[in-house]
């Protein structure tokens, strides 16, 4: 009963969406009659919205024709997306049309792997999912209780499961990602790299990129801005085995040996300090520990670091020299993912230091300080005591952890172990832990010691397989959702709305997390009956309209500064020593080194090659190889072999191999591409591959999964983070 | 009259097929199919490499083989600014401007007829730029008329270094690649 008040009130506001759609503020009036003319004439309305085909939340514009989804661009008005989405976002379109997507709840009737599910109605799936996790609660403790989310439209779920006591919340974006960075990032300068990266490559001279291939992963502003750095002539520092995309675009391209970044970052670091290039002022002024990493960086030396990474001394002085001459409008990125070696705080303090030397925190073409529209909390019940310590560190094995995204694996070990305490039940929304996380053998091991697994998601993924129910979400454009208030440049909020309704029986999020919570005895945690109600409340507390909110899909806020040149003051005051801690006094009091270390990766064993990972840029992790539109582009992928290794092991282009790893690991077979772009000491490939769920009948088998070759992960002491680039391969034919 | 023709920046292209997903919306190309398409060529010894990517599609050239030798007259150079257009109501399916086109820019649609890439036409009339060129986010490629000498398109051959892909078959291509 009540799903069907839901939906008339969503059609009630879908129509009125429809009839206020406007034509976007554009520059060129001709254009915009011609747009006009041509909606009337073909019956199209536009619905602004924000993009989840990955995490930068584009603002989009839904074409739906004749109650179609047509086509997606990006909204002019939205400052993240310019107007133009990535390839992803234009092949949203696919999410929405994929024969494949989960279409109804499902609850299994034969045991855990097995492909064998009663379709029901969300009625009884929301009850027996209700029930087997108050049941767990009364046995076993809300600690038994642990959620996955990635993404934003987990922020209902985790509202419902706190509210039910739960406190073990993890994402894979903290151990598998950007962990190391922000640790980093906070030791030095106590502010995170933060998401969107706080980077100006806009009005950047010059930049080096580690490892981070921009064009290849395609965060859309970032691409943008990467790409008038290349039209201004910026001179581009690219650092990587791998001959990417942004190398094939920069001025120094250096081809460095898996694994030594750390040493060529502290030969950066000596050269800076030997030659007297660094900012004396900011040095002086505003950093903490100047001495010590004087002396402590003395041995490394150009020529030292030649011996580890393979890069000509020269090649090391002369793109410092480079960054020092812009600075401060030059820095090094810090990446996203970078949880490579199971060191990298350290090699990430590297990078904070190096960025610190140059003083360009808060300066024009290095760091901007993001700001973010101020929009008030929806005023809730509090939740209740939870006192217990969280399941996936216990006493605090990795100091730096922290609790907002949680270590994902650290529940995975809970979970199998039964220490500190027993894990009974798995929440999953919106990530397909069997492919985001190492090892995929050890999640399997986890999830049957479990008594229950709820998975809410959108395609009928690996995991969603392992689930004991599966709750079929709406995709993004077909739902509302939680505000995107990004930290940028200029503070603003996009809203998700609705452009087409759900093809099938798909719920919302906030809906399946709101009824949920009424089946648990939550309801009071939920004052509002829709999630309009929430999103109303909030933009209006904000002092904003909530309808021209919804017709221009984003609201701007006022410019503030951001830079020093700006008139910002600059100022640290959340590290210890109020200074920007070159020497970390937080590092050196939990036992690790305050000054950053290297450590030399072991070889590959003989016949063997290190195994590298990174995106393609019409894929998102594995969530979108079910996409028709978007496995049109790339539909599986290659294992990238440097040319002379081709033609030593007679390996030919295009033919199939298995790869075994270190372990005895065998993948899937996969295609060997044979390419002067990648060091004969390693291979790659394209993450999201390899799906061993045959629901997804467009991906299943296509590719090898490089999850399931990393069998291997050492994590990071200081945080939790599994370092994943420690794998080795080598090649088995049929 | 007007003559339309792009020009794609091979610096700026990241290769992210942007271009031609946004195709595969915007015109409702069938699965299994695309009108333009991404072209890698490296030369060199890793890891002294150089790399060129560009974005590839129909050359709507101004002498056009696949015209020539279209038995029904379904292939033709549109009178809106020079595009090679099909028209699918004529086309029999034959396969002979494939065979013509030395570009391989063209496919035979699930529905029986020859088709590829129109310029966004229908965008081009409404005074858009083709959905290839409005969602480019690195915003390599241009779109305009080449017979106005201060359209950006004119300007940017003026200006810069370019060439065009195998001027050799004397097809006159549209499409320059600034490098």
């Amino acid at each position: 009963m009540e799903t069907k008040v839901t939906r008339r009130k969503f059609l009630q506001i879908t129509s009125a969406t429809f009839a206020g759609a406007a034509i976007l503020a554009s520059s060129n009036r001709v254009v915009e009659n011609a747009i006009a003319a041509a909606e009337k004439k073909n019956g199209v309305v536009k619905i602004p919205s924000y993009c989840s085909i990955c995490f930068w939340k584009c603002g989009l514009i839904g074409y739906v024709k004749d109650g179609k989804l047509w086509k997606l661009e990006g909204n002019p008005l939205d400052p993240l997306s310019k107007g133009r989405l990535c390839p992803r976002g234009n092949g949203g379109v696919g999410q929405h049309y994929d024969p494949d997507r989960l279409k109804a709840p499902l609850v299994r009737i034969s045991s855990r792997g097995e492909d064998s599910w009663n379709v029901t109605t969300w009625d009884e799936a929301l009850s027996y999912s209700a029930k087997r996790l108050m049941e767990i609660k009364e046995k076993y403790g809300p600690q038994s209780i642990a959620v996955f989310s990635h993404g934003p439209g987990g922020v209902f779920l985790k509202h419902t499961m706190r509210a039910f006591g739960v406190k073990n919340f993890t994402a894979p974006s903290f151990a598998q990602c950007r962990g190391p960075r922000e640790v980093a990032f906070e030791l030095t300068y106590g502010e995170l790299v933060g998401s969107p990266e706080r980077t100006d490559i806009k009005n950047s001279k010059c930049f080096a990129l580690i490892g981070s291939h921009l064009g290849e992963n395609m965060h859309n502003t970032q691409v943008q801005e990467f790409a008038e750095a290349i039209e201004r002539g910026a001179t581009i520092i690219v650092v990587d085995p791998r001959f990417s995309i942004a190398a094939s675009k920069a001025k120094y391209y250096l081809p460095i040996k898996p694994g030594t970044d750390t040493a060529l970052l502290l030969a950066w670091i000596n050269v800076l300090i030997q030659e007297n290039l660094y900012d004396k002022e900011f040095v002086e002024n505003y950093t903490f520990g100047f001495e010590p990493l004087r002396e402590y960086i003395k041995p490394f030396t150009p020529e030292w670091a030649f011996a580890e990474t393979g890069i000509q001394p020269d090649l090391i002085r002369e793109t410092i020299r480079e960054l020092a001459r812009y600075k401060p409008a030059s820095f090094v990125h810090p990446g996203r993912h970078v949880n490579w070696y199971g060191n990298d705080v350290q090699r990430l303090r590297a990078v904070a230091i190096v960025n610190a030397l140059l003083g360009n925190w808060n300066r024009k073409g290095a760091f901007y300080k993001p700001v973010k529209m101020d929009i008030p909390k929806y005023p809730y019940p509090p939740y209740p005591e939870a006192d217990y310590e969280v399941v996936y560190n216990p006493n605090s094995k990795y100091p730096f952890a922290g609790e907002d995204e949680g270590l994902t694996q650290g529940v995975r070990s809970a979970t199998i172990t039964g220490e500190p305490y027993p894990i009974k039940a798995w929440v999953v929304y919106g990530t397909n832990l069997i492919q985001t996380m190492p090892n995929p053998a050890e999640t399997i091991e986890a999830i049957k010691k479990l008594d229950f697994l709820l998975v809410i998601d959108v395609i009928p993924n690996e995991i969603a397989m392992w689930a004991d129910v599966v709750l079929p979400e709406s995709i993004y454009l077909e739902r509302f959702d939680e505000l995107n208030i990004s930290p940028f440049r200029i503070p603003f909020v996009g809203i998700r709305q609705p452009v087409v309704p759900p093809p099938h029986d798909q719920k919302d999020g906030w809906w399946i997390a709101r009824e949920l919570a009424v089946k648990l005895g939550l309801e009071k945690y939920y004052p509002w009956m829709h999630i309009e109600e929430y999103l109303k409340y909030r933009v209006e507390a904000a002092g904003l309209s909530y309808e021209q909110f919804k017709k221009d899909g984003v609201i701007l806020g006022n410019e503030q500064p951001i830079y020093v040149e700006d008139g910002l003051k600059l100022e640290f005051p959340f590290t210890p020593s109020q200074k920007v801690e070159l020497y970390s006094t937080q590092l050196a009091e939990k036992g690790f080194s305050p000054l950053p270390t290297y450590e030399r990766p072991p070889e590959p064993p003989p016949g063997y090659f290190r195994l590298l990972f990174g995106r393609v840029p019409v894929h998102t992790f594995s969530m979108t190889q079910s996409n028709r539109i978007l496995m049109d582009m790339v539909d599986e992928n290659e294992v990238w072999v440097n040319s002379d290794v081709a033609e030593t092991l007679v390996l030919k282009n295009g033919e199939y191999v298995y790869l075994k790893n270190q372990d005895g690991i065998l993948s899937n077979k996969v295609k060997v591409r044979v390419t002067q772009r990648i060091r004969p000491d390693c291979v790659f490939m394209y993450h999201g591959f390899g799906h061993t769920s045959k629901n997804l009948k467009r991906a299943y088998l296509k590719g090898a999964s490089d999850s399931e070759l990393i069998s291997r992960y050492d994590i990071d002491p200081i945080m939790g983070g599994t370092g994943m680039n420690n794998n080795f391969v080598t090649f088995v034919r049929e | 009259m007007a003559r339309y023709a792009m020009v794609i920046d091979t610096t700026k292209c990241v290769g992210c097929m942007d271009c031609v997903v946004a195709c595969k919306t915007e015109n409702n190309v069938p699965e299994g199919f695309n009108r333009d398409w991404i072209a890698y060529e490296t030369i060199g010894k890793f890891p002294i490499l150089h790399m060129e990517i560009r974005s590839e599609r129909c050359n709507h050239c101004d002498n056009p083989p696949c015209v020539y030798t279209c038995p029904t007259g379904a292939s033709h150079i549109s009178e809106i600014g020079g595009i090679v257009l099909v028209d699918y109501d004529k086309c029999i399916g034959c396969k002979a401007c494939i065979a013509a086109c030395p570009y391989d820019a063209r496919f035979i649609h699930p529905d029986g007829y020859a088709t590829k890439c129109t310029f966004c036409e229908h965008r081009v009339v409404e005074g858009l730029d083709p959905a290839c060129v409005a969602t480019c986010p690195t915003h390599c490629m241009y779109f305009g008329d080449l017979e106005d000498p201060n359209s950006e398109v004119s300007k940017l051959l003026q200006s810069r270094k370019y060439h065009v892909l195998q001027p050799e078959t004397g097809t006159k291509p549209q499409i320059f690649y600034l490098i």
